[in-house]
């Protein structure tokens, strides 16, 4: 330790100013602190700080993240086994997920942390360290089958235009993975949508050749409930067999990688409010909101598959629970006050049910209910801040 | 009975060496100072020169802005150096002590034969109106502008604060003539906020007793004035620390100003920490010599660890500090990727450290301290965090915004009024983006009073 805090030392005056490397100070100076705690020391105010701080904050998310991860890539080598009509061992289908998940994550770190550390030695400041969980989402929330340019440009687009134009982490409006996602979606909607992204059928470098069996369809379960006829749907697997409400909360069904199982997501939920990073009372009303607007459109919804899709159903398939528990709790993009998140988070779950139900273009509507809700918070934030504005006030006259 | 008042938001913080209920005796250095930028908000006009013989009680400097604001030296000697800086500012003012410790006389009377414009003349005069602060702003009072109230808290409740029972015990009478000055000189009773139980408090005559029980900032009295009587605008309250009332009490009972003071001197760095007798202005290397650790760099600050002042070792400790605090610098701390850490040894109020789970099931408290911050500054991202160590009705995030921001009006509709630095230092404390709030707070209220008065 003292070896590297030594090699540190030594080569940091070439980052500074006036350094040969100084270009590089802040690309320097986030390894820096990534690797040794700063040892700066408060001036005045308070003497001693709390050990948080966002890097931890950030790990733990990522933490949090990761059964959602490991059972993601499991389940894209078991689709795809599935698909192709070959039995192989537990460890075989990992490691073709894995093969097939990982270019995706490393594509979504490259590109987004390159940009922010181009941001941050441009503007000066240190590198925030948001992107470690919005790099870790964007790979979970895209079909296993996106090709990887566009996984670039869209995480490009959405670190420069939903983060950085507004002042970095902390600053920005929306939600930067689901922009990620929402500018796939509308770019690229011939690939977004339809049956064919979501399992992964061809070999994977040159691992799990094989063709398609017969009868083969890759469509999600949503995907199946938005063009079904009748108002009674039978869900199916990708190759014909029924499915129900347990193999969506266990997730060994086609989907984007990380939203399809409740259960590893539900994992996650637990590490996220055990450690208090993500709001209870946003997660809780999201899963409330949807349950409830679900159950009103299967008591009384029009005569469509979606809307008597069962409200438990609703819950488990699509992402409907990948989103309530990593996407709405965001706190930067969610509402910030104690009572905007019950709110907040009711109107995302109801919402995203009311866009799966009544729209017939997108069979999923948990993105779209959060970024549209992401627009709304300030606005809910408003009206509680107003509330205690008035309050106070009312506070002196009555004296 | 008095009004019991609970607060349930607020943090306790474990930090090792708390005093021990005993007084190591009297420590005064020779050479003490009066600095004027421990008063905050005020422009000195200094009326000693080099060589001048003061007393204690005697004027070194006036308000500039109210001129019958007087600034007095704590001891009696002679004026060593009126030290400049940059465009003639004041830094200090040096006073080497002789052995004579006259005082300045000053024709008092009991309280009671006394008006309340007599009172404040005296207070203005001997310089003992700086102990009298006010909000909105946390500034020395205006003494112009009458108040709405006048709060003091019988307890501290920040980190190893002393315990003002048994500071103030062996002068309960000069504790009630300062009340009763108080009282007089406002118009109005005095707001008088305990602990719970039986304290030598709960017999206070001409107050309004009410016990606070709660976590800290229970204690500040920032807090109080918020449950019982909060500042609105265009409202003035006025608050003075329960020990700086002795000072008052002692002026109408002796009639000299005795600034002397029962300190604690505290922290994990302090080899026995106890109580001293020593004197505001002191300076602070005597008082810690040979009772501090060895061989690490030490952060010295008068007051609590919290909302204190750093003092260089070679600096003198503030007039409203009630305490000394001795913590390690920790500059030479590298620690090796420690946010990735189970790090046993640090505290933390979130659930993302085990200090919790520690501290509540193992009873552990002896958690690792040093001047840190810990991390980088970044803009805010957790919400909620300061609400729980604030328990005012006032919604710090969106505060703390409007003064970042500078609007004047939202600060003043979100409770800019009622809050001073003190009150913040514990969401300074938990935040996780490291803003340094306390200072935010302060500046902004200057700001705000520039613009306003």
């Amino acid at each position: 330790m003292n070896a590297l805090r030594n090699l540190v030392d030594k080569v940091k005056p070439h980052f500074e100013k006036g350094g040969k490397l100084e270009k590089f100070h802040s690309v320097f100076d986030g390894f820096e602190t990534f690797l040794f705690v700063p040892n700066t020391t408060s001036k005045n105010g308070t003497h001693i700080h709390d050990a948080v701080d966002s890097k931890r904050t950030m790990i733990v998310v990522v933490l949090g993240l990761v059964p959602a991860l490991l059972f993601g890539m499991y389940n894209v080598g078991y689709q795809h086994f599935l698909a192709i009509g070959q039995s192989v061992g537990f460890w075989e289908m990992f490691f073709f997920g894995a093969l097939a998940v990982l270019p995706l994550v490393v594509v979504s770190y490259v590109v987004g942390l390159g940009i922010e550390f181009i941001v941050a030695q441009i503007k000066g400041h240190e590198i925030q360290e948001g992107f470690l969980v919005s790099g870790f989402l964007i790979p979970l929330i895209v079909p296993v089958d996106t090709p990887l340019w566009m996984v670039a440009v869209a995480t490009a687009f959405a670190v420069i235009f939903a983060k950085e134009v507004f002042g970095g982490t902390g600053m920005n409006i929306f939600n930067v993975a689901l922009v990620t996602r929402a500018f796939l979606f509308f770019a690229y909607p011939t690939f977004m949508s339809g049956d064919v992204v979501w399992v992964r059928t061809a070999s994977t470098f040159g691992l799990g050749a094989g063709s398609v069996v017969d009868g083969y369809s890759g469509a999600t379960a949503l995907g199946q409930v938005a063009t079904a006829t009748t108002q009674n749907v039978d869900l199916v697997n990708t190759v014909g067999n029924p499915i129900g409400f347990m193999d969506g909360f266990l997730g060994l069904i086609p989907g984007s990688v990380g939203e399809t199982s409740a259960l590893a997501i539900l994992i996650g939920a637990v590490i996220l409010l055990i450690t208090g990073v993500a709001s209870w009372k946003t997660m809780f009303s999201v899963f409330a909101g949807g349950a409830l607007m679900a159950w009103v459109f299967n008591v009384a919804g029009p005569d469509t598959a979606a809307a008597h899709f069962p409200w438990y159903n609703h819950l488990v398939f699509g992402g409907f629970a990948f989103g309530a528990v990593f996407m709405a709790t965001d706190p930067v993009t969610s509402s910030r006050t104690e009572t905007g998140k019950w709110i907040y988070g009711f109107l995302i779950g109801a919402m995203a049910i009311i866009i799966r139900v009544l729209n017939p273009g997108y069979p999923e509507g948990m993105m779209l209910a959060i970024l549209l809700m992401n627009i709304f918070a300030p606005l809910i934030d408003y009206y509680v801040v107003d509330a205690n504005i008035k309050r106070r006030l009312k506070r002196a006259v009555t004296k | 009975m008095a009004q019991l008042i609970k607060t349930k938001r607020g943090l306790d913080i474990q930090i090792g060496g708390k005093a021990e209920k005993q007084i190591s005796g009297t420590k005064i250095s020779d050479v003490v100072a009066v600095i004027p930028d421990h008063y905050h908000g005020i422009t000195p006009k200094v009326v000693v020169k080099e060589g001048d013989v003061v007393k204690a009680g005697t004027p070194l400097f006036y308000n500039k802005a109210i001129e019958s604001m007087k600034f007095v030296s704590p001891v009696s000697g002679k004026v060593l150096a009126v030290n400049r800086g940059e465009r003639r500012k004041v830094l200090s003012i040096t006073i080497q002590r002789d052995e004579k410790n006259s005082y300045e006389e000053f024709s008092v009377k009991a309280v009671s034969q006394l008006s309340g414009e007599e009172i404040k003349s005296l207070l203005l005069a001997s310089g003992l109106w700086v102990y009298v602060k006010q909000r909105p702003y946390d500034v020395i009072a205006n003494p112009t502008v009458p108040p709405k109230a006048v709060f003091v808290s019988a307890f501290d409740s920040a980190p190893l604060a002393p315990d003002y029972e048994y500071v103030v015990a062996s002068e309960m009478k000069d504790f009630q003539t300062g009340i009763d000055a108080l009282a007089k000189m406002a118009g109005v009773k005095v707001n008088l906020g305990t602990k719970p139980g039986n304290t030598i408090f709960s017999t206070v005559q001409n107050a309004d007793i009410t016990v606070f029980e709660g976590p800290h900032p229970a204690g500040n009295v920032g807090i109080q004035i918020n449950h019982l009587n909060p500042v609105n605008k265009g409202d003035v309250v006025w608050t003075v620390n329960a020990l700086d009332l002795l000072f008052i009490g002692r002026l109408f009972s002796k009639g000299i100003v005795d600034l002397t003071r029962t300190m604690a001197v505290v922290g994990p760095e302090v080899v026995k920490p106890q109580y001293i007798q020593t004197l505001s202005g002191s300076a602070v290397a005597p008082l810690l010599k040979g009772n501090v650790t060895m061989g690490v760099e030490h952060r010295i600050i008068g007051g609590n660890v919290l909302s204190g002042l750093q003092i260089p070792a070679n600096g003198y400790i503030d007039p409203y500090a009630t305490q000394i605090s001795v913590i390690k610098e920790g500059k030479d701390n590298h620690e090796l990727v420690g946010w990735a850490m189970p790090r046993f040894n640090k505290f933390s109020a979130s659930r993302l450290y085990f200090s919790a789970i520690l501290q509540k099931v193992f009873g552990k408290k002896d958690f690792e301290y040093d001047a840190r911050v810990l991390g980088g500054e970044r803009a805010i991202i957790m919400s909620g965090e300061y609400d729980k160590v604030l328990p005012m009705d006032i919604l710090p995030e969106f505060l703390f915004k409007a003064m970042i921001t500078g609007n004047i009006d939202k600060m003043e509709a979100l409770g800019a009024y009622e809050i001073a630095p003190e009150d913040v230092a514990l969401c300074e404390f938990v935040c996780t983006s490291k803003l340094p709030l306390q200072q935010i707070v302060r500046e902004s209220l200057d700001n705000m009073r520039k613009e306003l008065e």
